[in-house]
């Protein structure tokens, strides 16, 4: 218990330092990914601090329609990714913030700031925002359950409630031989869609497309311009990150030393990165009709976990 | 004999020879032909030599069986019963004509403006607008569902992407559309009244323009309206020259287009490499001509560049090449079931839509219909080379996907063969004086569908009147048939499938 208070400073560093220092490099690698894949030289890795410092040097275009509500949004997108990673151990890294049933407050932060994006697109008034704001309420609603059951499961596996010790699966090498590992394997599977979904990843998204009428996520942010795009995607790569920790927490197993864990997470993540560059590559894009039909798949599976954890 | 003047393509007439009829036994006659597997092809008025009324309405009739295009002469006068109700063809020839001379038809489901451009000269405004005050481009009353959560998406006509303009008004029930509206005319830039009175020397230009992505269909159907005109036969080679130009232009647009449908679904392997592809098939036309849209290539009278022995077997060499490479992206595409689900079913139109809107080229062909001007209206020289129509027969965006897999297939054989079959000669023949107080018709399969070229000469054989039908004329109305009762998120899908030319339309 000593060791965990004295760590507790490394510990809010090291969330820091992953979420404001390498976010950005995940979009990098997994466009890289996908450019070499597509035969083309594609931008550079770090492209995206790039993008993220031009946007914010630049000044804001804002329409006279909106109120107060089209400034939030980006704000609350980019605090919320940071305050809903305190809660979540970064593999071997314990949480800075832990508590009974903080996975409650973990899935209503994403919420929120899901909430506050809808309500900025729709506080502009334009079609095709207010169109991408039903299609983002639609889908969230489906792939709420899927992170409860999950949750729910890995409650269960871990007899806890807090993020923390559910989360330690993988540093307890739990998946591979536990009891629950058929389970957590499923689980693995379900928050690995959950990261393509909530991040607006081929094959239920496409963040490089123009055509606003197929767009989901990207169509509720068009009107945004300068600092304030500049705070959506950085709060998207926070964002990017913190789905590809939950999996990663699940199954990257612990050698018991802090430093080598450190690295090992920084390695998976950029490991995930290009496994999702390798699944955009090699697939087209879903019908919109579709989607909701592979959340509910993605629901029926993680409940099959649940079912094996019950046994 | 028919009761009617026949000609083939590229074929003339004497004026003398078109007995005018009134607009009513005009309709008379086309409403049965036109049930019978004839298409329309083109109608425009001509004001004649007086410069008013009655205007004489020319309609084509292709009647692709017989190898053969009706030529009909009606009188127009200033208020007409509108043919659309029995010949819904006709409905954007109609509308196109009232804005043009003021006709007003009567009947016309819905008669308003095509491309929102003043009368032309002296003539009266079919909707009473104020004459002092320039048209606005999409300045109409729109079709309108009304309803709960019911809602209208406006789009255009500025873009995302890197597309012309054009403003498409959708109908809404959620994500499904009801009903899809397009109004176009922001590029109208008057090509056809400045083709009057010519040929002009900056004539050719103008044509090469008409629908920049054409350049060798629109340049080749003039050629041809000139030589027949000028009672002028072209050597062997620059027919030769033509028709493997043509071909490269297919190439170049199909294999761009499959690789736009791959970047709209996702799907980045094929739209990388066919975007690259693209690029070595328009190299190969700038290899021919200087131009990788082949502009001065093709010119009445034959073309003013040589393909000679040497460049023929380069260009084997780079097409066995790039061959290889775009059969293989295309593979890729068609066999990756992610992708097939994105296109099959979607985008639907029937075949008796299609023929009932006039629908032709690639989205014609995907319905089912078998229409292609190399097989059924071919000019001698290129008889022997074209056997089939690609015909597929779902019309959906799977099918117009296929229809250009398999034309890019044909082509890539019919350009092979054509290179090493160049026959020696002249490139040229200086074509003569126009023939005086006569009518020529032309169509030529550009990579979309027929181009068609038409044009009547004056006493002195000028051209009074030059009429160009893209194919995007009769196909704009077919996709959005296409779009009704689909998911508004599958129309940039439906709308690169049918990938239609703006300024085509516009002209």
């Amino acid at each position: 218990m000593n060791f965990y208070q004295t760590s507790v400073f490394s510990s809010l560093l090291f969330h820091l330092l992953l979420l404001l220092g390498i976010s950005p490099l995940l979009p990098g690698i997994i466009a890289r990914t996908k450019a070499v894949i597509a035969g083309r030289q594609g931008p550079p890795l770090l492209q995206p601090y790039s993008d993220i410092r031009k946007l914010f040097r630049k000044s804001m275009v804002i329409s006279r329609t909106t109120t107060w509500l089209f400034r939030a949004g980006p704000v609350v997108g980019f605090a919320v990714p940071l305050l809903a990673a305190m809660l979540v151990p970064f593999g071997a890294m314990p949480a800075p913030l832990s508590f009974t049933g903080d996975l409650v407050l973990f899935v209503y932060l994403l919420g929120l700031a899901r909430f506050f994006t809808v309500l900025a697109a729709m506080d502009t008034g334009s079609s095709f925002e207010g169109m991408g704001a039903a299609r983002e309420a639609t889908f969230s609603v489906l792939v709420e359950p899927i992170i409860f059951v999950a949750f729910v499961v890995l409650a269960r596996s871990s007899n806890s409630l807090t993020l923390n010790t559910m989360l330690s699966a993988g540093a307890g090498g739990a998946l591979f031989s536990g009891p629950a590992a058929m389970s957590l394997i499923l689980i693995s599977f379900c928050l690995f869609i959950v990261l393509l979904v909530e991040n607006c990843r081929i094959p239920f998204d496409d963040p490089n497309t123009h055509l606003e009428l197929t767009m989901i996520h990207e169509v509720m942010v068009l009107d945004h311009s300068g600092p304030d795009f500049a705070l959506i995607q950085y709060g998207a790569a926070m964002k990017l990150l913190l789905s590809a920790v939950l999996v990663l927490d699940l199954i990257l197993p612990s050698s018991g030393s802090m430093l080598f864990d450190g690295f090992a997470l920084v390695a998976g993540l950029m490991v995930l990165a290009v496994c999702i560059g390798l699944v955009e590559s090699a697939m087209a894009r879903l019908r919109l009709i579709r989607i909701p039909q592979l959340l509910v798949g993605t629901t029926l599976l993680s409940f099959f976990a649940f079912i094996l954890v019950l046994r | 004999m028919t009761p009617y003047p026949v000609i083939h393509n590229g074929g003339t007439l004497q004026l003398a020879d078109l007995q005018p009829l009134s607009y009513q036994e005009l309709g008379g006659i086309l409403a049965p032909l036109l049930t019978r597997g004839c298409r329309l092809v083109t109608c425009f008025a001509d004001p004649g030599p007086n410069d008013d009324f009655p205007l004489s309405i020319y309609t084509v009739v292709a009647e692709d069986a017989a190898n053969r295009l009706a030529i009909f002469r009606a009188v127009g006068e200033q208020v007409l019963e509108s043919l659309t109700p029995g010949c819904p063809q006709f409905h954007l020839f109609e509308r196109e004509i009232g804005e043009q001379f003021g006709v007003v038809f009567k009947g016309h489901p819905w008669f308003k403006p095509v491309r929102f451009h003043a009368p032309w000269p002296g003539k009266t405004d079919a909707w009473n607008r104020d004459p002092a005050r320039h048209p606005l481009a999409g300045d109409m009353e729109y079709f309108q569902v009304a309803g709960d959560e019911v809602h209208e998406v406006g789009v255009g006509p500025v873009h995302a992407g890197i597309i012309e303009p054009g403003h498409f008004r959708f109908q809404c029930y959620g994500e499904e559309v009801l009903h899809l509206e397009i109004s176009l005319g922001y590029q109208h830039r008057g090509i056809e009244r400045l083709l009057a009175g010519g040929p002009w020397p900056q004539t050719p230009y103008r044509i090469e323009t008409a629908a920049g992505d054409t350049t060798i269909g629109h340049m080749t159907a003039y050629s041809m309206v000139v030589e027949a005109l000028s009672r002028t036969t072209i050597p062997e080679k620059p027919a030769v020259i033509r028709a493997l130009a043509l071909e490269l232009e297919r190439l170049a647009n199909h294999v761009g287009d499959i690789g736009a449908l791959a970047g709209d679904v996702g799907f980045l392997p094929t739209s990388a490499y066919c975007g690259r592809l693209r690029g070595d098939y328009l190299n190969m036309t700038a290899a021919i001509s200087g131009s990788r849209f082949g502009r001065g290539l093709v010119r009445p009278g034959g073309v003013l560049y040589d393909i000679d022995q040497d460049m023929a077997e380069q260009l084997r060499q780079t097409l066995a090449k790039v061959s290889a490479h775009t059969r293989g992206a295309l593979n890729l595409f068609f066999e990756t079931p992610s992708v097939l689900s994105r296109l099959e079913g979607v985008g639907k139109v029937s075949l008796q839509d299609a023929a009932a809107l006039g629908m032709t080229g690639v989205a014609a062909k995907a319905c089912g219909m078998d229409c292609d001007t190399r097989r059924h209206h071919s000019v001698a020289r290129y008889r022997r080379e074209y056997i089939d129509a690609v015909i597929e027969s779902g019309g959906d965006v799977y099918a117009r996907a296929r229809v250009r897999q398999r034309e890019i297939d044909q082509s890539i054989s019919l350009v092979n063969q054509g290179l090493y079959k160049i026959p020696r000669g002249p490139l040229r023949m200086k074509p003569g004086k126009l023939a005086a107080e006569s009518f020529a018709v032309t169509m030529v399969e550009g990579w979309r569908g027929p181009v068609v070229h038409a044009a009547v000469t004056d006493r002195e054989g000028r051209i009074s009147r030059y009429k160009i039908v893209d194919p995007s004329f009769f196909n704009w109305s077919g996709l959005a048939m296409a779009l009704r009762n689909e998911q508004i998120s599958d129309f940039p899908l439906c709308n690169k499938s049918f990938n239609l030319s703006y300024c085509g339309f516009d002209l």
